[in-house]
């Protein structure tokens, strides 16, 4: 128990040292989602802001294992959710790629000096998604989405 | 026997920086291609879905390969305690290091995304052979370094014979390794065979052989040193051995090849019907690199003349490439059979290759980056040899072993 | 404030493990708000081995000219994305695009009869690729789908040399467009999933076989191999069939009649 204390008690500096950090970004929690995505009408990310600007990239890589591996699609914490709910619309419509200037994957990176090639194979804008949240969730309003049974070896 | 004096390489200084500036030259041009081929992708190569391993993988090949024969030199001295071999044994050391850094690095430099090299380095399969050479070049390069101390130094001589010893048989293990990279690939006709591995060793050992004594001869002749005619004659005649050898084991190769009787459509290939891959078996494989530096070596004149045996390791280099250019490239284009006893008139799209040989014609920037590999490890050694004391004072028979310039002469 | 509950989510997450429920919801009611809706089709558990995808293909019922498996699978994986560069060779382009499923045309060289099929990665119970992977990038999923890890593919190409099918793609130019379900970038290998998407959410149907059926074909039946009384279980019962390269003893999840 006391090593846990201790423990506990320098996570929290390490914490109160990264708070720190993370006071240098000039902007707001929540300045970086553009007015035209669909997170912009919405309170929350899929974890707390605060702890998703520290940790998104824990949480992607920790989901792409599962989906890859594990073949779970159906958490929040996938690259393809995040883009179709933090994708910015133009005055048409259409979707602005994520990752091009000014965007919102890029915005906050280019400011962090973030490198990072996700983007060099996964899509920019949401196009023929297979399975995040968000269409389960659409999918849900329209059709109650009937799960197919299952086979003999689960029976 | 006198004391083997070492000395930096002294080369006349604007040579010498003229000699390096070629080799970066070589090297940038090598870099740039990589560059060039990484920042478009591969589709400016010859490489296709078909022939995946191109000029660059026959370059690294070669190389690697050639870096465990050219350490042959030095385990011969101190595995085998000829003595007359223990001089040189310094620069095979450093020759053994430079070759495999080239070769690596053209390897690396062609994955398709040599960004992710750590990823390479940090996790690894260990049921690929793959996996497992990457440890036998990264330990080959330890070894030899930790070699080449014990020569150097004089508190490490008592080491020499069992690090000695040791890095004779991590450098089997290694060419034995990289043969396997191809002998284990059941989907190719060409491949599926044990022999490949016995085929590489020896294949290391020549070429790794030619490239030495060409370095050596160059090396000596540009600052005066003497090479003794019994040294040259052991030489060659080992190298003569090891070319013997290659054709033995090639012989052996397509008479396993043929006795499978499934396999005698490979065979047409490879000896009569392959075009290209047929032409460079028999006149770069066999002729340029087999007979004819035999010829040279056995002739009673032209034996005698250090540039013919020069021009006979120019052409085992020659053929050497050749070898690996048919054993890597030829047998990617040679049609994979899937259907026996049907033939494939079509397959996908047009253009898309299956059941018929697949075209691959080497782009420029492929060529260059293998260039670029041989240029680095060159450079390596030419700096290695002056700021270090590799290259012997003296090869003169007389300097090297008495008892033997007395027998020869005799 | 925010201090305080980024220490906690700290130290949940090293300590707590499974009591984390209680914690997270007293301290950040974010958290699950999004979690458990409406995902009752997609998986939430990892694969298992208790199924294996396969493929029967009926080369008697494969359609001569017909090419709607290949088309179903270009659009269900972007496939029909890939542009030409721009300069390249036609027919050379056509050898360095990846090509996931392929229509081959035998014939028989004795008795001139023509086979159609379409061949794929067969999903091999003991595949080449992943024994020479040295990256381990190249794997197979417990349910025996066979595919490429291409977060840690560094595109050395020994599977390819492996691959007895020629299944897999380089991916040999930058690619522009894309779909969501389909990543793709240059530099990696890649080949057949079985449309890994559409069983992880909950959908047991391979493009291909789903768009040959609706051509009327019925050439490929998709299923699991481990379920006696499935589709594909079913089918191989009755029809006698053999596996691609069966001397290699690879165990293949793709099967054929008529060949
Ligand atoms: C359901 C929609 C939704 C999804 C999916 C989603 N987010 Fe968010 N995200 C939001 C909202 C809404 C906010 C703003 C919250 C606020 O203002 O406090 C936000 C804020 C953020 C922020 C902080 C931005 C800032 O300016 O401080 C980051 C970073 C972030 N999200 C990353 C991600 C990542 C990475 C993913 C994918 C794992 C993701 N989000 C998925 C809705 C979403
Ligand atoms: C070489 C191409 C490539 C690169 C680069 C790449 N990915 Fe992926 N990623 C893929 C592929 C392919 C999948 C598999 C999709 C599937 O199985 O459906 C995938 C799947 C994922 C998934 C799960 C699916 C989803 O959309 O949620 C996540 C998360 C993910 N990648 C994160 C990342 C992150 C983070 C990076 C950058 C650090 C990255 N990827 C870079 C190709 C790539
Ligand atoms: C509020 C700022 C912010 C926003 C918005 C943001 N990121 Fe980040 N991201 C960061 C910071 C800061 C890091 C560096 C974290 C570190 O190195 O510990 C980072 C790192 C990453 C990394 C790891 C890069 C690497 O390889 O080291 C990935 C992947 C990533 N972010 C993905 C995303 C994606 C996808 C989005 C858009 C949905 C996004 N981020 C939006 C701030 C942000």
């Amino acid at each position: 128990m006391a090593t846990i204390m201790t423990k506990g008690v320098l996570l929290a500096l390490l914490a109160a040292v990264l708070g720190v950090g993370s006071a240098a970004y000039a902007e707001g929690v929540g300045d970086f989602v553009l007015p035209s995505s669909k997170a912009a009408s919405l309170e929350n990310c899929v974890e707390p802001t605060e702890y998703m600007r520290r940790n998104h990239f824990e949480l992607i890589r920790h989901q792409r294992d599962e989906t890859v591996y594990g073949g779970i699609r159906g958490d929040s914490h996938g690259l393809s959710g995040c883009v179709s709910c933090h994708v910015g619309y133009d005055d048409t419509g259409a979707p602005i790629e994520i990752d091009a200037e000014g965007q919102f994957c890029r915005s906050c990176h280019a400011y962090a000096s973030v490198e990072m090639n996700c983007f060099d194979c996964h899509a920019t804008v949401p196009r023929g998604e297979a399975w995040n949240h968000e269409v389960a969730a659409a999918h849900a309003h329209l059709t109650g989405s009937a799960p197919i049974g299952p086979t003999a070896a689960e029976r | 026997m006198k004391r083997i004096v070492y000395r930096e390489w002294l080369l006349q200084p604007q040579r010498y920086w003229g000699l390096l500036a070629i080799l970066a030259a070589v090297i940038a041009v090598g870099g740039l291609s990589a560059l060039y081929m990484e920042h478009h992708g591969h589709w400016v190569t010859g490489m296709t879905n078909s022939v995946v391993w191109g000029v660059p993988h026959v370059f690294a090949v070669f190389l690697i390969i050639s870096a465990s024969g050219a350490l042959n030199v030095a385990s011969i001295g101190t595995v085998f305690d000829k003595k007359v071999y223990k001089p040189l044994g310094r620069l095979s050391g450093l020759l053994a290091v430079a070759l495999l850094i080239g070769g690596l690095l053209v390897l690396v430099l062609d994955l398709g995304r040599p960004d992710r090299l750590l990823v390479a380095m940090t996790t690894y399969n260990f049921s690929s052979i793959f996996a497992w050479n990457i440890f036998l070049y990264s330990g080959f390069a330890a070894i030899v370094i930790g070699y080449l101390w014990t020569m150097a130094e004089r508190k490490g001589n008592a080491l020499q014979k069992p690090v000695g010893t040791f890095a004779f048989l991590w450098r089997l293990a290694l060419t034995t390794g990289t043969g396997s990279i191809f002998g284990f690939l059941v989907g190719r006709e060409a491949y599926d065979t044990a022999i490949l591995a016995p085929l590489f060793v020896v294949m290391s050992f020549a070429y790794g052989l030619a490239i030495y004594m060409l370095v050596l001869f160059y090396a000596f002749d540009a600052d005066g040193r003497p090479i003794g005619p019994a040294m040259l004659k052991r030489l060659k005649n080992l190298l003569a051995l090891f070319i013997a050898a290659i054709l033995y084991f090639t012989l052996i190769y397509h008479l396993t090849k043929l006795y499978g009787a499934k396999n005698d459509d490979i065979e047409t290939f490879f000896l009569i019907s392959g075009g290209l891959y047929t032409g460079l078996f028999w006149v770069g494989w066999i002729l340029i690199g087999g007979l004819l530096p035999l010829g040279i070596i056995y002739h009673p004149e032209l034996s005698q003349r250090r540039d013919w045996i020069a021009a006979a390791c120019g052409m085992v280099i020659v053929g050497g490439l050749a070898a690996m250019y048919v054993i890597i490239v030829g047998s990617q284009a040679y049609p994979q059979e899937m259907f026996p006893g049907y033939s494939v008139i079509q397959f996908g799209a047009p253009g898309d290759i299956g059941g018929q040989v697949a075209p691959y014609s080497p782009s420029f920037p492929e060529l260059l980056l293998g260039f670029g590999g041989v240029g680095i490890a060159l450079l390596i050694t030419a700096i290695g040899v002056r700021v270090l004391q590799f290259l012997p004072e003296s090869l003169a028979d007389r300097d090297v072993d008495p008892h033997a310039s007395a027998r020869s002469t005799a | 404030m925010n201090h305080e509950n980024e220490s906690m989510n700290q130290g949940r997450r090293d300590f707590l493990g499974a009591a984390a429920g209680v914690s997270a919801a007293a301290v950040a009611p974010g958290v699950f708000l999004h979690t458990p809706v409406a995902n009752a089709a997609a998986r939430t558990d990892p694969v298992t081995d208790l199924h294996r995808w396969g493929l029967l293909v009926d080369t008697s019922k494969c359609a001569d000219g017909c090419t709607a498996c290949v088309d179903a699978c270009d659009s269900e994986n972007g496939l029909n994305l890939q542009s030409k560069p721009h300069g390249q060779d036609e027919l050379k382009w056509e050898n360095q695009r990846a090509v996931w499923i392929r229509k081959v045309k035998l014939q028989d060289n004795l008795t001139g009869h023509v086979t159609n099929l379409p061949l794929m990665c067969q999903h091999c119970e003991h595949p080449p690729c992943v024994d020479v992977c040295p990256t381990g990038a190249s794997f197979k999923r417990a349910d025996g789908i066979v595919m490429v890890d291409r977060h840690t593919c560094i595109g050395c190409r020994y599977c390819m040399m492996a691959c007895p099918y020629k299944a897999r793609s380089f991916i040999h130019e930058q690619v522009d467009h894309k779909l969501t379900r389909a990543p793709r970038g240059k530099g990696c290998v890649e080949s057949c999933n079985l449309c890994a998407h559409r069983l992880d959410s909950g959908d047991i149907s391979t493009a291909c076989a789903e768009a040959c059926s609706a051509e009327g074909h019925q050439a490929l039946i998709f299923g699991d191999l481990k379920d006696p009384m499935g589709p594909l279980r079913q089918a191989l019962a009755k029809t006698p069939s053999r596996q691609i390269r069966q001397d290699l003893g690879l165990n293949t999840g793709v099967r054929y009649a008529g060949i």
